[in-house]
Order: structure tokens, then C-alpha cells, then sequence
């Protein structure tokens, strides 16, 4: 099988070294990826369009226009971010058929600094689940263990990641769909701060929640990427106008300011895997020999803050998918007698059972009568998440905990029970819900298979918690394991 | 019988806001473009789009409320309110609902009481609101595809304010006076063209019947795409009377939603509304609050063209005219501009108010049109004042000459001598006309002479008539009364 | 709190234009019933003071010059319809009441 692919700063120093041309690249990374089909990590290739920018590339190189460093690696994005001319599924059957007329932001920033995108990546349907296993493309599988998942939603592109058919992928955030994956799969993921990267193109799925975000295999390949899909949108009134900082310029390795917290609840939690734990407690105690200080905090709300993410984001969905009605895009049920049946036959025919379940559930929570009791309800208590925050971040300015309970679960495990399934992002859920940045890196193995730290920083301080990251990272080499070659 | 009644209506209206973009896509506003020419990502609804609030509706919006005396709320929120409609692309509309951006206000109208008096009444305003609009629906596709709808989206996403008044009307004839009143406005502060034919203001009416001086409303039912003026009072009267049926008969009214036939000018229920749809609104997430500060609220105030309230009480003293008449006068904006252009041309205010108030208005509501629809000018009407003072042609052959002047404009003068009506001015001719009549009726004079003054007007008509009405009545009356005074004088 | 029942799944259903099977809104019934069940542990916390978050960050109102753009070229604004006449939309047609 042909070579996993480097990492960003790799390949951005070969091509400026011109030991390697983009055309080279992308065709590997478009040869490792049809290798590495059955794993399901991609929905589909632009391999024409993809190496015809090669082309235009290595082109510009040579006549010393290269639009970036990065100009001409390849990457890949979830099959969410709408790229003109380009279908966009999001996994389901309701986009079938539809393609994009015009760019999402991200993309437009990546191509202003040609970076290729190869492919778009598997995911659960409408970003709604924690294993892409709800596709329709058919399971996507851990690179590890291909009878586990990559975790979810982002699950192809940690997958494509973990498995080197590109050095990064953008994914999407909204409960934890990139720090998840990202954990399950070894890799690096990083969830911006609430509006620091434009959320214009992404398909909503709950848009108080949704962030888009790198995934990559190190912390300063997730800081190079970061880069250059922050910053402001105008066509986005929830994109942060605060200037972008030099984030790779952060990563000094210098932890002698950092303070980690350390949750009491997140490490006294039920259903975690005391290995999980100790990989995690492992891991902060080696940032503390590296300089930094330790405390305990304390998020007393935390075990409210999954009800109120599946109410709130499921409220969310419920609107937000009510566009997908077959009128104007998208599949359309056939045989209709009228327009009632139009929606109704083409929704439930164009859904999958998870997206309908939320969307169910959502509606019941905006519907008349139950709108105090459960989604203002639940805005309260996110307030009360937030200040858990604020006040723990007063005492320190990272706090540590496992990105997730356990490790990646085999396919198949979790789909009975919905619950089981939305209590694996205990951990994750209650940073959409308050708006800080939070990433996830590996730090260690548990049966065989990865252990995601994750991190969590103010809002806005991504330099801070890429900083902390980085500072580990040079002082461990998980992230520097790849998963055996498949065969 | 609907005099036993008390009628209670309310009165919605949505008014497209004079914008070039819509309220949250930056698709240019047009009418009669083609089939989804003007629209973008945003107003499709297509997957990832977002709305971005457009700043100059929320102007239209603050300055709409100041006009209308509501307490503008600077901090509003915009809602989803989410049902399914094939013109409706994201499967919900962007409105405001618990936190609108004004509130409380009023409107004043002249309405006429039984004995035939105008007087003022105000009229609440409940709150005002920003919203999309949605697109357009064209039922029953006749081609090919035959039994369905057409979707249109260039409408979809285009501003929309709504008012929604106090249920304050008592009659279907207040009701129209409100509109009237409230189009002018809206005009008048150049928020919205308010065009009714082209669907820049529409009304939808909510009316409820009780016995006088019960002390709770009737069930209401509501009338909706009252699409004119007279549409709104014919469908009013006929939804009085359905429910007075009703009543009389010792049912009781359900809540319903109706259209208005105006060819058998009925009402017909389309809709009962047994259960309130559930539009499951909440704050949209893709927006945040809408915040400014009172400064910007001010000098939406200091940039508030002029009132007609404000014009009214100018009018009053700028132009020494009663109330009543500056009322009339500023009843509309572009009669009010006019009228103020007509004096600047004429040089005096009453001559020019008495020709607009008497002939002007009496076209203008004969016709049922706006001056905008006449060829007058300010400069024709001061001219054809000039010709009546100079004697050219009297009063009142100027008057029949108007409505033609008016609705084909031309020259005057010109006008006046192919129809052949230069005045009379010969003094000659006059004194023989009236030594002629003298003559001819010695009795008038005789009576006359022993006090019945009034026969005066008896012998002014016959020499009006003599002269086919090309004289001046007041040098006519003049003349004669000098002849007959010294005929009194004359005769021992 | 409130608990789904299979007639409250159908009312919820129909409001978000979805249709099920009788099993299927059965199935449901249960798993929704048993979600709400576990999101009515909200009701532990007293928030009577509380303000609702609508969104994690403070943002001042973003607002838009009154500038048309151009509009979607038409061959790209109808080019996903699934059915259409012209350059409109083609839908069946609404058989009672208002609303689709």
C-alpha cells in the first residue's frame, strides 16, 4: 500500500523544498485514500478537480506565487461544508443529488491558501451521533481496530487522520463531534471558541452549538490549520470580530503560567474507565513536571449539562431541518398525491431514525405548552454551566479531563439504546454549552486503543490551550504512534 | 340585526419596508422579475446558509415606530416561527414575537360621527415588528404538470414591518379611515410605498361582535389578503352580518379564519381554528439580540420628516388656515406638497386652498386617485387662479374648466378660448345688458324698490343669462345695484 | 413532567411533517419517554433567577449596509429543484386548508 502521508509541517517543508511536488502529494493522498476504501473514511473523491489544482500549484511554486506555505497539501472536510459545485450529503438520503452553488467560508479560506481538498469525510447523518455509524455510506472504521469506530460525528475525517491519507482534516464540533473522534482515534482535534471560525456554509445542526475545527496528528499542524480558517465572517452574526493571533508564534513550550484544573466531578464520574483515568491523570502529571501547577476545581452543574445539550440542540435541529422538504433541493419523495405527503413522505423516507428521533424530541421541546419546562429550562441551566466556567477558570486557565468515558466501543454496541449513546459525551457536551475552546490529544492506550486528554481553555485564549498541548507533546510521543497498516 | 351590536375590530397590517436589499440575503428587492431571479443561497434556504440583519430596515423600523408614538425597544429579538409552507424556504420565518422592537403607540383618524361631524379619534397601536416576508405561491399551475402550485422566491426574505392595532375600531368605516391613515404615513415618512397593488401593504382584520356593554369581547374571527380599501369595509360589513345572523339566531360565533368573496360580498369560513397552530417560536439562534442605544434612536427622531401632525399645526399658522382645512390639506403627503408648491407659484395661500379644498379634492375622491394620477401642475393651477383674477374668465365657467385641466393638463388660457368663454370684461356691453333687463322686468324693480332686495339676485341671473355667464357676477351685481339705486333715487 | 404517549408522538410527528409506522411510533414512544425521563432532572435546579443563555459570548448586533448583491444566476438558483416549470418551483397541490 502506498505511504501514509506526513504531517503538515512536514509536507509544507517538503514542497518548499521542492523535494516533493503538490501534483505528487495529492495523487498519493488520493491513492492512500482508494487504498484504504473499506474503512469508509470518505464519501467521496474530487480527484479531477484535486489534481488539476495540483497542477495550478506547483505551477505557482515555480514562478514564486505560491499563495501560502501551505499551497498545494492535501486535506480533506466533513461532508458538511458545502464547496461549490461539489455534492453535499451530510451522510443522508435527504441530500441526495444536491450540490453546493456556492463556497462555505473555510473553504474559500482554504483555497486562499491552496490547500486541496481531496475528498469530503464520512460522518452521522446531519453531524447527529458519536459513531459514524449513521451514514449511508455504511460505517466508517477505527483505523486501530476496524471492528470499533473512529468515534463521531467527524469519525471520517479522524479516521483519513489516524489512517495518513492526509495530514488533516476539518471537522465540525457541536457536542464534542471533533474532540470525540479525535480521541478514538489518536489524533488531534481542537473545537475553537463559539464564533472564532465562520460557521457560513457548515450545515446547521444545533447553531448555538456548532463550530468547525482542525483535526490533524499534531498539535502544530492543528495550530497551522487553525491559521487559516479563523477569523471573521460578515455573513455570519455569530463570527467573533476579535483579531487572530499567531498561534504557531504561541507555541513557545513555556508552561510555567499555566494553572490546570482539575475538575472533581469529570474524575468522580461513574461509567469511566479507571484506565482512561489514569492515562489522563498520567498525562497531567507530566505537564507538572514540565512546570505547570495543578488544582482542584469544581463544575458542580456538569451533570446536568448532557440534558441540557439534547434539549437545547435538539430544539435547535428540529428548525433547522425543516428546510429539507423536497421543494427546492434534495430528494423528493415520489408518488405524492399532495403537498402534505410531499413533506411527510420525503422527510421519512429522506431521514434516518436517529435524525428523526432528535428532530422529535426537538420539536416536543419547542412545542406549545413545553417550551418553560424543558428549552427555556434548559437555557437556565446553560447559564449555570457557564458560570461554573468562568468561576473555575478564575483559579486556573486550562482544566484537564478525559475527552471521553472510554475508549473507541466496537460497531454495533451503542445502537439499541440512544441514552447510552448520549452519555458517552459527558465529557465533551458542556464545552459547546458554555463556548470555550477545547481539544483533545492522545495520551496514552486503554485495551489496545487510544486515550484522548482533553483540554479546555477561556474563550479566545486557543493560543493558551494550543500552547499547553504542545508543551505535552514535546514531552511525549503518543501522537506520534500510527495505527498498523491494513493489509 | 348588527345595530344591536357593539363591533370590536382590530386591524393587522404588513407594509414591505422601502429597502434595496431584503431584510437578512442580500438579494436586491424587484418586482415583476421572473420566477426566482432575484434570489440568493440565503433566501433558498439552502444547507449552511446564515441571515445577516440589514441596517437600514431597522431605520424604517425605529423611525416607523417614532411616527406612530410607540416606546421603541432597544433591545428586540428576532424569532423563528417555524410551520411548513412551500413559500416559506427554511420551513420557518424569521419574525419577532415576546420581545418586539416597539410597542404602545397610537394613531389619530377623522372619523365622522352619526350626526355628521368629523372629529378625532386615536387608535392603539399595539406593537410594531420586523419580519421576512415569504414568497409567492401561484396556484393551480395550468401547464404540463398540472394540479399544483408554482414557487416563486424573489419575495421571499423582503423586509416587512407589522402593525398590529388595538382592537379600538368600531365600524367598518373607522377601519378604512385607519388604513387610509396609516398608508398616508407611512408614505408621508418615507418608510414604504405602501403600494397595495403591488403588495407593499396588506391587511388582515380580526372583528368580534358583543352586546353593548358587556364587558368581555366576542369570539373574533379573522379576515385575511384584504387586498383594497373597499375590500376591507365590504368584507367587514359582510362578516357583521354573518355574525349578527349568528347571534340573533342565539348561536354562537367560531373562532375561524375567512376570505371575502366581494362578487357576492359574503364571507366564507376557510379555516376554523379549533386548534392554534403551534409555531414553536424561539429566539433564533443565528441571530443575536438586536441592541442599539438611545442616541441612535434620537437621531432617527431628528431625521424624521415632517410629521403630518407637525405639517398640520405649520399649515395652521404658515398659511392662516382653520384647522380643519390645514387637516384636510395634509391629509396626504403629496397633496400637502402641492399644495405648498401651488402657493409658492401663486404667491397667496387662501385662493389656492379654496381651488385644492373645493375642485381639487372633489376630482380627486370622485376619481378615487392620488394627485399623482393628474396632469395638474402647481404652476396650471396658479395660472387658471391668475385668469379668473384678471377677468379673463369667471369663477365659475374656471371651475367647469378644472376636471378637464386637471386630467389632460394643456394651456389655459388656450383652453378657455376653445371653449369659447372668455369673460364679458366689455363695460359697455354690460351697462346695455343691464339697462336691457331693467327694462324688461319693471315689476322686479318695483318690488325691488319697496324693499325685496333679494330680487337684486333675480336680475343678476337674467344678465348673467344674457351674456351666457361670461360676466363677472360681482361686477354684474355692482352694476346693477348702482342703476337701481339711483333709479330709487330718481323716483319721486 | 410530561411523557410521550403514542398520540403525543403522532401530534409531535406531524408538526415536524414526519410519518411512522404503528410500531415505529411505539418504539419511539418508549425512547423518547425514557429520554424525557432523564432530562427531568433539570428540574432538581432551582433557576427562577436565572437568566437564559441564548448565546455562550456577548456580540454587539452585526449589521448590513443596505447594498444589493447580485442574485444567484437563475440556472444555479433552481438547479437543484426536483421538479419545476420554468423557473419556478413545482409543488402538488395543498388539498384542505392553508397550510402544507
Amino acid at each position: 500500500m502506498v505511504e501514509r502521508l506526513g504531517t503538515l509541517r512536514e509536507l509544507r517543508d517538503a514542497l518548499a523544498a521542492r523535494a516533493i511536488s503538490s501534483q505528487q502529494l495529492v495523487a498519493q493522498a488520493l491513492e492512500r485514500a482508494v487504498a484504504g476504501k473499506s474503512l469508509h473514511h470518505y464519501v467521496g473523491l474530487r480527484s479531477k478537480a484535486a489534481l488539476a489544482e495540483a497542477a495550478a500549484t506547483d505551477a505557482r511554486r515555480a514562478s514564486g506565487a505560491a499563495r501560502s506555505p501551505l499551497d498545494g497539501v492535501p486535506i480533506a472536510i466533513k461532508d458538511n461544508m458545502v464547496q461549490r459545485g461539489e455534492a453535499t450529503t451530510c451522510a443522508s438520503r435527504i441530500l441526495e443529488g444536491f450540490v453546493s452553488p456556492y463556497d462555505s467560508g473555510v473553504v474559500e479560506k482554504l483555497a486562499a491558501a491552496g490547500l486541496i481538498v481531496i475528498g469530503r469525510t464520512n460522518m452521522d447523518e446531519f453531524a447527529m451521533g458519536s459513531s459514524t455509524e449513521h451514514s449511508i455510506y455504511g460505517s466508517a472504521h477505527n483505523p486501530w481496530d476496524l471492528e470499533r469506530t473512529p468515534g463521531g460525528s467527524s469519525g471520517g475525517s479522524a479516521g483519513a487522520v489516524a489512517f495518513g491519507s492526509v495530514p488533516a482534516a476539518l471537522g465540525s464540533d457541536t457536542g464534542g463531534s471533533i474532540r470525540q473522534p479525535a480521541a478514538c482515534c489518536g489524533v488531534v482535534g481542537l473545537k475553537p471558541t463559539y464564533g472564532r471560525v465562520s460557521r457560513w456554509g457548515l450545515v446547521a445542526f444545533a447553531s448555538s452549538l456548532d463550530q468547525i475545527g482542525p483535526l490533524a496528528r499534531t498539535t502544530e499542524d492543528c495550530a497551522l490549520l487553525l491559521q487559516v480558517i479563523a477569523g471573521h465572517d460578515r455573513r455570519d452574526s455569530t463570527s467573533l470580530p476579535e483579531p487572530v493571533p499567531d498561534y504557531t508564534a504561541a507555541l513557545t513550550g513555556d508552561v510555567s503560567d499555566l494553572v490546570i484544573g482539575i475538575p472533581v466531578e469529570y474524575f468522580n464520574a461513574e461509567g469511566v474507565d479507571p484506565e482512561v483515568l489514569r492515562c489522563v491523570r498520567t498525562a497531567v502529571v507530566e505537564l507538572e513536571k514540565a512546570g505547570a501547577k495543578t488544582r482542584e476545581v469544581s463544575l458542580p452543574h456538569l451533570r446536568y449539562a448532557i440534558a441540557t445539550y439534547y434539549l437545547l440542540a435538539t430544539a435547535e435541529a428540529s428548525s433547522n431541518l425543516a428546510r429539507y422538504d423536497g421543494v427546492r433541493y434534495g430528494r423528493r419523495a415520489q408518488d405524492v398525491r399532495d403537498l402534505h405527503e410531499l413533506y411527510r413522505k420525503t422527510r421519512s423516507e429522506g431521514f434516518g431514525a436517529e435524525v428523526k428521533r432528535r428532530i422529535l424530541l426537538g420539536t416536543f421541546v419547542l412545542s406549545s405548552g413545553y417550551y418553560d419546562a424543558y428549552y427555556r429550562k434548559a437555557q437556565q441551566v446553560r447559564t449555570l454551566l457557564r458560570r461554573d466556567f468562568e468561576e473555575a477558570f478564575r483559579s486556573c486557565n486550562i482544566i484537564a479531563t478525559p475527552t471521553a468515558p472510554e475508549v473507541a466501543f466496537r460497531l454495533g454496541e451503542k445502537s439499541d439504546d440512544p441514552l447510552t449513546m448520549y452519555l458517552s459525551d459527558v465529557y465533551t457536551v458542556s464545552v459547546n454549552l458554555a463556548g470555550i475552546p477545547g481539544i483533545s490529544l492522545p495520551c496514552g492506550f486503554a485495551h489496545g486503543m487510544p486515550v484522548g486528554l482533553q483540554l479546555l481553555g477561556r474563550a479566545l485564549e486557543e493560543a493558551v490551550l494550543l500552547r499547553t498541548a504542545d508543551a505535552y507533546q514535546r514531552r511525549s510521543d503518543w501522537h506520534t504512534r500510527t495505527p498498523p497498516e491494513v493489509a | 340585526m348588527s345595530s344591536n351590536y357593539e363591533i370590536v375590530i382590530g386591524l393587522e397590517v404588513h407594509t414591505q419596508l422601502a429597502t434595496r436589499s431584503k431584510l437578512f440575503s442580500t438579494a436586491p428587492v424587484v418586482y415583476g422579475a421572473p420566477p426566482n431571479h432575484s434570489v440568493s443561497p440565503v433566501c433558498l434556504g439552502l444547507p449552511g446558509v446564515l441571515p445577516v440583519l440589514n441596517a437600514r430596515a431597522v431605520e424604517l423600523a425605529i423611525r416607523t415606530a417614532l411616527a406612530l408614538h410607540c416606546k421603541v425597544h432597544t433591545r428586540s429579538v428576532f424569532a423563528r416561527k417555524n410551520y411548513f409552507y412551500p413559500d416559506l424556504p427554511k420551513g420557518y420565518q424569521i419574525s419577532q414575537y415576546e420581545e418586539p422592537i416597539a410597542t404602545g403607540g397610537y394613531l389619530e383618524i377623522e372619523t365622522e360621527s352619526a350626526q355628521g361631524e368629523m372629529h378625532s379619534k386615536r387608535i392603539g397601536i399595539t406593537r410594531v415588528h420586523m419580519e421576512e416576508d415569504a414568497g409567492k405561491s401561484i396556484h393551480d399551475a395550468a401547464s404540463g404538470a398540472g394540479n399544483g402550485s408554482l414557487v416563486d422566491l424573489n419575495r421571499a426574505g423582503v423586509p416587512l414591518l407589522e402593525i398590529v392595532s388595538e382592537p379600538d375600531l368600531r365600524s367598518p368605516e373607522e377601519a378604512r379611515a385607519y388604513l387610509r391613515s396609516l398608508r398616508s404615513l407611512l408614505r408621508y415618512i418615507e418608510v414604504s410605498e405602501a403600494d397595495m397593488e403591488k403588495g407593499q401593504f396588506r391587511c388582515d382584520a380580526n372583528i368580534s361582535l358583543r352586546t353593548a356593554g358587556a364587558p368581555r369581547l366576542g369570539t373574533r374571527t379573522e379576515l385575511k389578503n384584504l387586498n383594497s380599501f373597499r375590500f376591507v369595509e365590504g368584507a367587514l360589513r359582510a362578516e357583521i352580518e354573518r355574525q349578527a345572523g349568528i347571534l340573533d339566531a342565539g348561536g354562537t360565533v367560531q373562532q375561524a379564519t375567512l376570505a371575502y368573496d366581494p362578487a357576492s360580498r359574503r364571507t366564507r369560513v376557510l379555516r376554523l381554528k379549533e386548534n392554534a397552530d403551534d409555531y414553536r417560536y424561539f429566539p433564533d439562534p443565528d441571530l443575536v439580540p438586536l441592541v442599539f442605544d438611545d442616541e441612535k434612536v434620537e437621531s432617527v427622531r431628528a431625521n424624521l420628516p415632517e410629521l403630518p401632525a407637525q405639517k398640520l399645526a405649520r399649515f395652521e399658522q404658515q398659511y392662516e388656515l382653520s384647522e380643519y382645512d390645514a387637516r384636510l390639506l395634509t391629509a396626504n403627503r403629496s397633496l400637502a406638497d402641492f399644495f405648498e408648491a401651488s402657493v409658492v407659484e401663486y404667491g397667496q395661500p387662501k385662493p389656492v386652498a379654496n381651488w385644492i379644498l373645493r375642485d381639487l379634492l372633489q376630482l380627486l375622491n370622485t376619481r378615487d386617485v392620488d394627485i399623482e394620477a393628474l396632469a395638474l401642475t402647481p404652476a396650471l393651477l396658479a395660472q387658471l387662479i391668475r385668469l379668473v383674477d384678471a377677468g379673463r374668465v369667471t369663477a365659475r365657467h374656471a371651475r367647469e374648466l378644472f376636471p378637464e385641466l386637471a386630467e389632460r393638463g394643456g394651456d389655459p388660457a388656450v383652453l378657455i378660448r376653445e371653449r369659447g368663454l372668455e369673460a364679458v370684461s366689455d363695460g359697455g356691453l354690460l351697462e346695455r345688458t343691464a339697462d336691457e333687463v331693467i327694462a324688461a322686468h319693471p315689476d322686479s324693480v318695483e318690488r325691488y324698490k319697496n324693499g325685496e332686495e333679494k330680487l337684486l339676485n333675480f336680475l343678476m341671473g337674467q344678465v348673467m343669462q344674457r351674456t351666457q355667464g361670461k360676466a363677472n357676477p360681482q361686477a354684474i351685481r355692482e352694476l346693477l345695484a348702482r342703476k337701481l339705486t339711483r333709479i330709487i333715487h330718481e323716483t319721486p | 413532567m410530561a411523557t410521550f404517549t403514542h398520540a403525543e408522538v403522532r401530534r409531535i410527528a406531524d408538526l415536524a411533517r414526519l410519518a411512522f409506522s404503528d410500531a415505529e411510533a411505539e418504539r419511539l414512544a418508549q425512547e423518547l419517554d425514557h429520554l424525557l425521563a432523564y432530562v427531568a432532572q433539570l428540574n432538581e435546579l432551582d433557576t427562577r433567577a436565572v437568566e437564559p443563555t441564548a448565546h455562550a459570548l456577548p456580540l454587539a448586533t452585526p449589521l448590513r449596509p443596505d447594498e444589493p448583491e447580485p442574485p444567484l444566476a437563475p440556472e444555479l438558483a433552481f438547479g437543484n429543484a426536483p421538479q419545476r416549470e420554468g423557473t419556478a418551483f413545482f409543488v402538488p397541490k395543498v388539498i384542505d386548508g392553508d397550510e402544507g
